[in-house]
């Protein structure tokens, strides 16, 4: 069931059959494949250990600092390959990724953690300033907050200040990874309403890693399920949505989006049957 | 009243070497907070800038042999503010890269490596023998301290304060106001941010290498002008190891305060206790001290406050 990235003219980006490995002996990655196009919001699903985090680290090029590896497939970004270059490279094209956990820079103060985000950039003050405003008229509590230390802001703060230091950067594609995490529900759904909004009206491309697949699928267009560093399943968000599997595994009968070991042995039993 | 001036003068002379400790202390926090490496090399760096300071002045120096001349003071010490720059480049190309990935340990030896390799590059490119260092600093007393207040300091003592105020204020305003000096900060809170927005690593690394080397330079400069170019030089890193403890290792202000309160400490200590127990106090003193802190305020007077709340 892996998607063959055929490279449509549209397709912003294009994973092809990766393989990571890291500390070069440990396979992570065992051949994803997913195509973003432009404009869209795109999920990458699956339980904790899946290999999301580590999909958009290849993409991001943050594997190397972890000594992670891509040693297969090719990854382009606008038709050009980009899996050899630096994320300072990387975010200088269009694309950045918020980390999984926000990692803002405690000490500094929120607008300075704004502004390392817009490190890259060589288009002046005047640019630099205005996406500043731009920021804070999507995140009005940033700017509440513009002098506090970012260590002392709360987690729903922090991530929307880890969207905004990206935003800064003027990035065609936003790498979003786990945007719910540790958040009350009310916080997940406002987030995900700016992600929407900066795709409608920012134009801004977002794939994100989820383990909150019901919002996940609520927000996205397309979705990819990964499981054991593998593409299982792939497509529209709303037919994900509507899919037995899915609903059983990762949305749960009830729809609190857990499960219990009894729907893994299930599932996995159902998997082997029909491949 | 006599007595109080001697206080007085034990106290300003204590500051004027806590001075000193200081600026070697200040090399290290920049590496430390920006990297994590405790830099064994930062006490050679200062020798090393001292002598390749020295070389460009003086008569006896491969600069005068080479080109036939000896270059002015004032150019002398850009010159040297340069072979600092290429000689964090260097080490970046040759070490850091390729260790920046290992622990703490490894990085450890690595620096400990250096301050081998640069104080054996120091010896065989400008030999041991003690080196005058003159760049035109004033020797002796200050005529007007002495007739206003009866007080006896050495003008190289307040200028080395007054460079070292002056260097502290340009670092600070570096590290708050310039769009590098905010990066440099955003590494020293959280690597693998700084890499997702697109700060180069590398680049970083120049860049704190080179400001610890300019650091290196003027504490050379003033440790020179006083007591000659000499490899014990590079023993003063060992005294900036109690003052980081005092200090906190990353808190520039701490390395400040923690090198005058050392400085200052060991002088009343030698003068006051010294007699009773035989003298040399000022050898151990800062040690002493250090150990107190470690047992009392691990975390040294300024450590990073460690924000708990996520
Ligand atoms: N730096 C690393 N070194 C070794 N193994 C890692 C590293 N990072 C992640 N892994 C392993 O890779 C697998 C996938 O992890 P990850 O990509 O973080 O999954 P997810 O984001 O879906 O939770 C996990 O089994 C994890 O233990
Ligand atoms: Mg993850």
């Amino acid at each position: 069931m892996s998607a063959v990235a055929e490279t449509n003219s549209e397709s912003l980006l294009v994973v092809n059959n990766i393989e990571v490995i890291y500390d070069h002996v440990i396979l992570v990655l065992k051949g994803v494949s997913l195509e973003v196009m432009e404009g869209g919001v795109v999920a990458l699903l699956g339980a904790n250990g899946a290999g999301k985090s580590t999909t958009l680290k290849a993409i991001s090029n943050l594997l190397g600092a972890e000594r992670g590896d891509v040693t297969k497939g090719t990854i382009t970004f606008k038709g050009e390959d980009v899996h050899s270059l630096t994320p300072n490279e990387l975010v200088r094209r269009g694309v950045i990724q918020v980390m999984e956990g926000r990692h803002c820079f405690e000490h500094l103060t929120v607008e300075e953690n704004l502004l390392t985000g817009a490190y890259t950039r060589k288009d002046g003050r005047k640019g630099i300033s205005d996406d500043l405003e731009l920021v804070y008229q999507y995140f009005p509590r940033l700017k509440e907050r513009r002098t506090s230390q970012a260590g002392y802001t709360s987690g729903g703060e922090q991530q929307m200040l880890a969207v905004g230091r990206a935003l800064m950067a003027r990035p065609t594609v936003i790498l979003l990874d786990e945007p719910s995490m540790g958040l009350a529900p009310q916080l997940v759904e406002e987030i995900f309403e700016i992600v929407k909004r900066l795709n409608e009206a920012e134009g801004v491309t977002f794939l994100l890693a989820e383990q909150n697949t019901t919002m996940a699928l609520r927000y996205a267009n397309y979705g990819y399920i990964l499981e054991n560093g593998r593409v299982v399943m792939d497509g529209e968000a709303s037919a994900l949505a509507e899919n037995e599997d899915v609903k059983e595994f990762y949305l749960g009968v009830s729809g609190e989006g857990r499960r219990s070991f009894r729907n893994v042995k299930a599932y996995r039993r159902r998997k082997r049957w029909l491949s | 009243m006599a007595f109080d001036i001697f206080l007085l003068e034990v106290i300003i002379s204590g500051l004027m070497t806590g001075v000193m400790y200081a600026l070697v202390a200040l090399g290290f926090v920049l590496i430390f907070k920006a990297s994590g490496i405790f830099n064994f090399a930062q006490g050679v760096m200062a020798l090393f800038a001292a002598l390749a300071l020295y070389d460009f002045l003086a008569e006896d120096g491969w600069f005068f042999a080479v080109f036939g001349f000896t270059l002015p003071v004032w150019l002398a010490i850009p010159a040297t503010g340069l072979i600092m720059v290429v000689l964090a480049w260097v080490i970046e190309r040759t070490v850091l890269r390729f260790m920046v990935k290992q622990n703490e340990i490894i990085l450890f030896m690595a620096t400990i490596g250096l301050a081998f390799v640069l104080e054996g590059l120091g010896d065989i490119l400008f030999g041991s023998d003690v080196k005058p260092l003159d760049i035109g600093i004033p020797q002796g007393a200050s005529d007007w301290l002495l007739d206003n207040f009866n007080l006896y300091i050495e003008q190289l003592e307040i200028f080395a304060a007054g460079t070292a105020a002056v260097l502290v204020v340009v670092l600070a305003i570096f590290f708050q106001r310039t769009r590098i000096g905010r990066a440099l900060r955003a590494v020293a809170d959280d690597h693998q941010a700084a890499l997702s927005v697109g700060v180069s690593l590398d680049k970083i690394w120049v860049i704190v290498w080179s400001v610890s080397g300019i650091v290196a330079l003027v504490a050379g400069i003033m440790w020179g002008s006083k007591s000659g170019v000499q490899f014990s030089l590079s023993l003063i890193a060992l005294k900036a190891l109690p003052v980081l403890i005092l200090g906190g290792f990353t808190s520039v202000p701490g390395a400040i305060v923690g090198g005058l309160i050392i400085g200052v400490g060991e002088k009343l200590a030698e003068v006051y206790i010294g007699p009773m127990v035989g003298g040399a106090i000022e050898n151990w003193f800062a040690y002493m001290l250090a150990l107190a802190f470690l047992l009392f305020r691990p975390q040294g007077l300024f450590g990073e406050r460690i924000i708990e709340r996520v």
